[in-house]
């Protein structure tokens, strides 16, 4: 993945330049380790400031949502699943988008680096492949991308984009059997009372900010149903039955829809593990249904989906 | 003025000891993130913490709070009359604040203690505050300087300022409330050569810098709000609330009435000028419905409107939490830059 940045730079290029796009949506290096930012470049000249590295995590499909124009786009595994399933779900056209696919081999779990070093700073943090440089404190370390990597990419089935117009570097490959999350496994074992406890624990912590949510390439209703007031749906204060009413909702409304790509859980402030419970309907869909989001553009998304041979008999 | 001296255990020993006379806060590490709590039996206070992930802005401006109380059940003789709900003045200690934090208590009052309206929660609850806080050479890049923060040794906000020597606090009074809480804490008499240290201590090359803000007063309003930037700017914006929640200094807040049963709560709740709600009008007009909108609005009144309407810099700290916590790398040092340079 360290050899994109000038593919894309040339790409980004050459498409604006041709007007083959209006826009074009990547990254520019952040100001703070481990953090990009998200660009929409109009002008070729511009495109110098694109770069790619193991610290592009916040999801781009995001920002397609609405827009009007062509539009250029990074994609992943994850993210080219997104767009296929905002396709699907007629939020963009498919011609309105040039897919850049780029075959990941996952991202730097930033949180998990930033507690290794603790109450040491972490200056800089350079991919370099495999591994990746942390400059902390007075020292440099030389990390294993393996051991750093995103709970999400670590169990990722699709690493390279299945939707795309051109692709950027060689294919990564992926796991032969599906991985389920630790997280979900445990839980299963869980009693009823154990796993409402957990609930609790695990999203008290919760400021109600959001950014989950507006992390998500999935989350577009145009009024989500915490901002409904006539009627309200949900109370707004730190009760946590509103919270926890807060992540059981939106994991719901994500049933289906959801591709892991774990914008959710490292956009959140206070680092709460919010995938838990899109992992757990992503685990029901691809058990039950054998259904995994976002692979097949002609195909229909999950819940509006029927078949006369369905599980449950008041289907039939 | 008074000077104490304390060893670091002896310090712990001292908040504690105030817990006979005042509720005290502590900084605590909790999960991941070191966080001020009610200092209990059994609690661990850290005081060589860095930086709270929350500011501690809630212990005075709680992020939902019962205001009033009400019954609409009509057999009872005091239906629909709003009634105050209990609240706790006792006095609190804030004890290991950082100074930038304590600071941005001073910035938020002049929204809420003004000539024409009086906030009278904030105003009894600042005032029932006494801010005990920790003076040390270890602030971090993300930080930087302005008019309300300049370095680790900027005491401003302060009742009684801990300055770290190493192995020991020397601990100086600054208010009278400052007075009052040390004289609660103990401590042994401070040396000559310790007072001369103190004196010594001077922000180190990790000091935060200054974000350029020197010409931002001299802009026209209007052409800063016209300005092409804000596009820019908001692009990579996804409008969560995790830099206004995280924010010392950010003091808008919603209120909603909750009903259960027949008896209601008016409370008041931390808001966001990243939500669309925020502005919502009941019309279904939305002034700020476009996120370009509403970042800009978060940025120039607190980098503009609050520099010229009440003459004390620009309404930030300096904390730096915004900046660590965006999860698209929006960095309000940037847009300070941009603002202080831009040209119509």
């Amino acid at each position: 993945m360290t050899g994109y940045t000038e593919k894309i730079r040339e790409a980004a290029k050459r498409l604006l330049t041709e007007k083959k796009v209006d826009c074009f949506i990547g990254f520019r290096k952040g100001s703070v380790p481990m953090v990009n930012y998200p660009v929409i470049v109009s002008d070729p000249a511009k495109a110098d400031e694109l770069i790619w590295d193991a610290n592009c995590a916040m999801n781009l499909a995001n920002y397609v949502i609405g827009r009007k124009d062509k539009v250029g786009i990074l994609a992943t595994g994850c993210v080219a699943r997104n767009l296929v399933t905002l396709v699907q779900e007629n939020q963009i056209k498919r011609e309105q988008l040039y897919i850049i696919g780029l075959p990941c081999s996952g991202m730097i779990d930033k949180s998990q680096v930033i507690d290794k070093y603790g109450d040491v700073e972490i200056v800089s943090v350079i991919d370099k492949g495999d591994t990746f440089a942390v400059e902390a404190g007075d020292k440099t370390d030389v990390l294993k991308k393996a051991d750093f990597l995103s709970r999400n990419c670590k169990i990722c089935a699709h690493h390279n984009p299945i939707e795309y117009d051109e692709i950027i570097g060689d294919k990564v490959a992926d796991p032969e059997t599906y991985i389920k999350p630790e997280d979900v496994k445990k839980s299963e074992s869980m009693s009823d009372a154990e796993r409402w406890e957990f609930f609790e624990k695990t999203f008290s912590p919760c400021i109600r900010c959001y950014a989950c949510r507006n992390a998500c390439p999935m989350c577009y209703c145009p009024t989500c149903f915490v901002d409904e007031s006539r009627p309200q749906w949900v109370g707004k204060s730190s009760d946590e039955t509103d919270t926890l009413t807060f992540h059981f909702l939106r994991a719901l409304h994500l049933a289906g829809r959801c591709t892991d790509c774990g914008a959710c859980e490292r956009a959140c402030p206070i680092d709460i593990p919010v995938r838990y419970l899109t992992s757990r309907l992503n685990a029901d869909a691809k058990e039950i249904y054998g259904f995994e989001s976002g692979l097949d553009p002609k195909m229909r998304p999950l819940l509006d989906h029927y078949k006369l041979d369905d599980l449950n008999d008041f289907f039939k | 003025m008074t000077t104490k001296s304390f060893t670091k255990d002896a310090l712990i020993k001292a908040a504690d000891g105030l817990r006979k006379s005042y509720r005290v806060f502590v900084p605590v590490k909790v999960g991941k993130f070191h966080e001020f709590k009610l200092f209990e039996d059994g609690d661990k206070p850290d005081f060589e913490y860095r930086k709270t992930r929350k500011s501690p802005k809630g212990l005075i401006f709680p992020q939902s709070e019962r205001m009033l109380e009400y019954s609409i059940d009509e057999h009872k003789p005091d239906h629909h009359i709003m009634k105050e709900s209990p609240k706790d003045y006792s006095p609190q200690v804030v004890f290991g604040i950082r100074p930038y934090d304590a600071m941005s208590f001073k910035v938020m009052d002049v929204n809420f203690d003004t000539e024409d309206y009086k906030d009278p929660w904030w105003i009894k609850r600042y005032a029932a505050t006494t801010l005990v806080g920790i003076c040390r050479n270890d602030l971090d890049s993300k930080m930087f300087a302005t008019e309300n923060f300049s370095g680790p040794y900027d005491i401003r906000g302060l009742d009684v300022a801990l300055y770290d020597l190493g192995d020991k606090y020397i601990a100086k009074s600054l208010t009278e409330k400052g007075e009052k809480a040390l004289a609660a804490m103990g401590g042994n008499d401070v040396s000559a050569a310790e007072l001369a240290a103190i004196e010594k201590l001077t922000p180190d090359t990790n000091a935060p810098q200054a974000a350029p803000t020197d010409k931002i007063k001299e802009k026209v309003v209007n052409d800063l709000f016209d300005s092409t930037m804000w596009e820019d700017i908001a692009n990579g914006c996804i409008n969560c609330g995790a830099c206004t929640f995280l924010c010392p200094t950010c003091w808008c807040f919603d209120i909603q009435d909750e009903i259960h049963k027949r008896e209601g709560d008016r409370l008041r709740i931390w808001d966001s000028c990243m939500f669309p709600l925020y502005t919502l009008h009941a019309s279904g007009h939305n002034p700020r419905g476009k996120k370009v909108q509403r970042v800009r609005n978060r940025f120039m009144h607190k980098i503009k409107y609050y520099l010229d309407k009440y003459e004390k810099g620009i309404m930030c700290v300096g904390c730096g939490r915004c900046v660590e916590a965006c999860p698209v790398n929006i960095d309000i040092r940037r847009v300070c830059e941009l603002m202080n340079n831009f040209t119509k």
